[in-house]
């Protein structure tokens, strides 16, 4: 055998790995899995635009776009805009809630030595580990007693309580690291605490105040199982609720199914295409250290 | 004039923690420590009767039929973790792996891999609820179109397959999280520590075992603790793919799906038991909480600091 055959078969031995190189294989590993996370995704977004004719005969084929009754339909013949309404309020004002308070426990925690300010903190921290979730029965009683079971507010203060932990937790760690000098030049200066707060400090928190924001907009934004405990009335569901009584009003009409999937997935979907680097940082922020 | 401005300071701090504080106390500790105490008591609907001590426990882990339910759903659950441990975390490693090397087009598979992580559970189960309907689903209908009919299943309707549908759709689901945890660790290896890894072998699988992962280990740990605790909440992709009783045949039940059902009844048996169930929820909370805690002692102890 000669060296170049030689050296032909010893390549071909190298198998699927020689061929196309460390890289080659990785590369397409990225784009397979890229396919699997966006094909359903497409068809999805493809069959709302289809009959149900269409989407059991040609499953695959794109459709024609400017057909818009499904989601003609699913805007006004269900609660969807208010669905949406809902979630957006709660949302919004929960993080609202959030990000003020987290903020003042951070700023009393990071920036004054006072008394059982470690213990606090641990008190906070704790509550990253707990899942709220399995003490579900007693909240129901609480809210029940409050008056609140059925109405925003339940939702709001769950979702509060949950974001807190590690709205803290980032805050502090974020606020130790800004230089004490700024503030003792304001304090020469005569101005209050809370002066120095809001004109000085807070300002240098914005980068940490968007990680704290998108941490907790995800899980609020998308949570279902404290609506399907807490609120009965159709009027005050969120979007992820909401979406189950109307897929189980539509369970035929595959084509208006697919078109409310889409329409519920779109709005968290596109600030996420436009903020993806702080979508990826602010969700993957609890996980590093 | 130093007395009056240490209670002003005194004051404002006071200002600035007792309100997020007494959210904590209110909604997260007085309701997790209302869950323990429940669990002791005898319930009449919402209404609390009296003392029974370790009575509701005994029910739900030692007395028929709530015993062999019990324990069917803590089966299922740790099926659940382990297969996502290997499935979503293991590609997870790889997929973070392959991004590191900053191939073209990284950039967008990096967006791609983590989309389905911002999708609600509930839009992600009846998407996947539709696709593996068996006759017009698009998944049996690719199955067909490529001549892999034996493959055409009733995915979710069979005991055999439903809970690994259910697995494959948790993972296609969450897949972005570990790799983006996993590739940010990677990302944060100094260059200079690899180079010089470089230099003394030529092996890719050396560097990892000894170099990359030891690092990545610290936000391993996390993403571990993470899945774990989510695998024994899970509730919200079975309710919405199988229903609240685990369908078909309890095949699919899941101690989150049993808890809720238990609390809050279903419409098979629309009885609301508030002590088994505040006994079960006590039951999860401390396998959580144990296994959790001894686990991340034991995890760190592996990890390297640099």
């Amino acid at each position: 055998m000669s060296a170049a055959a030689e050296k032909a078969m010893a390549y071909d031995n190298k198998g699927i790995l020689g061929t196309l190189g460390r890289e080659g294989l990785l590369q397409i590993i990225l784009v397979a899995n890229t396919a699997l996370m966006l094909f359903p995704v497409v068809i999805m977004i493809f069959s709302g635009f289809k009959s149900n004719m269409e989407i059991f005969n040609q499953p695959f084929a794109i459709p024609d776009f400017t057909n818009l009754t499904n989601y003609v339909k699913v805007w006004t013949q269900t609660n969807f805009a208010r669905y949406l309404f809902n979630s957006v309020f709660v949302t919004g004002l929960s993080i609202g809630l959030i990000l003020v308070l987290g903020t003042m426990a951070a700023y009393a925690i990071a920036r004054y030595e006072f008394f059982g300010s470690n213990i606090i903190l641990l008190f906070f921290l704790a509550g990253l580990t707990l899942p709220l979730k399995l003490a579900i029965i007693p909240l129901f009683i609480l809210f029940r007693d409050m008056g609140i079971l059925n109405t925003y507010w339940a939702l709001i203060a769950v979702y509060v309580a949950m974001g807190l932990p590690s709205t803290v937790f980032i805050m502090t760690s974020f606020i130790r690291t800004l230089p004490r000098e700024l503030e003792d030049a304001a304090r020469m200066d005569g101005a209050s605490e809370l002066r120095i707060m809001v004109s000085v400090l807070l300002p240098l928190c914005r980068p940490a105040l968007v990680i704290s924001a998108i941490h907790n907009l995800v899980p609020i934004w998308n949570d279902f199982f404290f609506p399907l405990v807490f609120i009965q009335n159709d009027a005050l569901k969120t979007l992820p609720q909401g979406l189950t009584s109307f897929m189980g009003e539509y369970t035929t009409d595959w084509g208006v199914m697919f078109a409310g999937l889409t329409l519920a997935a779109a709005p968290i979907t596109i600030v996420y295409i436009i903020l993806s680097k702080q979508f990826i940082n602010g969700m993957t922020s609890g996980a590093l250290k | 004039m130093p007395r009056l401005r240490l209670t002003g300071r005194t004051l404002w701090i006071t200002a600035l923690i007792v309100p997020p504080l007494a959210v904590m106390a209110t909604f997260v500790a007085y309701p997790i420590g209302s869950a323990l105490a429940y669990a002791f008591y005898d319930w009449q609907g919402l209404q609390r009767g009296e003392f029974v001590g370790l009575q509701n426990f005994y029910n739900v882990l030692f007395t028929e039929p709530f015993a062999s339910w019990t324990q069917r759903a803590f089966m299922h659950n740790i099926i659940v973790f382990f297969s996502l441990m290997v499935i979503q975390n293991g590609t997870g490693f790889i997929l973070a792996y392959a991004l590191w090397r900053e191939l073209p087009g990284a950039a967008f598979h990096r967006v791609a891999v983590f989309l389905p992580v911002v999708l609600s559970t509930v839009i992600i189960g009846f998407l996947w609820k539709l696709f593996f309907h068996p006759i017009f689903g698009p998944v049996n209908q690719i199955f067909r179109g490529v001549g892999l009919d034996f493959l055409a299943q009733p995915w979710l309707g069979q005991s055999s397959t439903a809970l690994g549908s259910l697995i494959f759709v948790n993972a296609w689901a969450w897949i972005g999280f570990p790799t983006l945890v996993f590739l940010a660790g990677m990302q944060r290896i100094p260059t200079e520590l690899l180079d010089a890894a470089r230099m003394e072998t030529d092996s890719e699988w050396v560097l990892i075992k000894k170099i990359v992962w030891p690092l990545v280990a610290p936000s391993a740990t996390v993403v571990f603790i993470l899945l774990f605790i989510g695998s024994f909440n899970w509730f919200e992709l079975p309710y919405i793919m199988v229903g609240l009783d685990g369908s078909p045949f309890g095949s699919t039940d899941v101690l989150g799906l049993y808890f809720y059902r238990t609390a809050f009844g279903n419409q098979s048996a629309g009885v609301q038991d508030f002590g088994n169930g505040s006994a079960l929820a006590v039951l999860i909370f401390l396998f959580i909480a144990v296994v959790a805690a001894f686990w991340t002692v034991r995890l760190r102890k592996r990890e390297i600091q640099l």
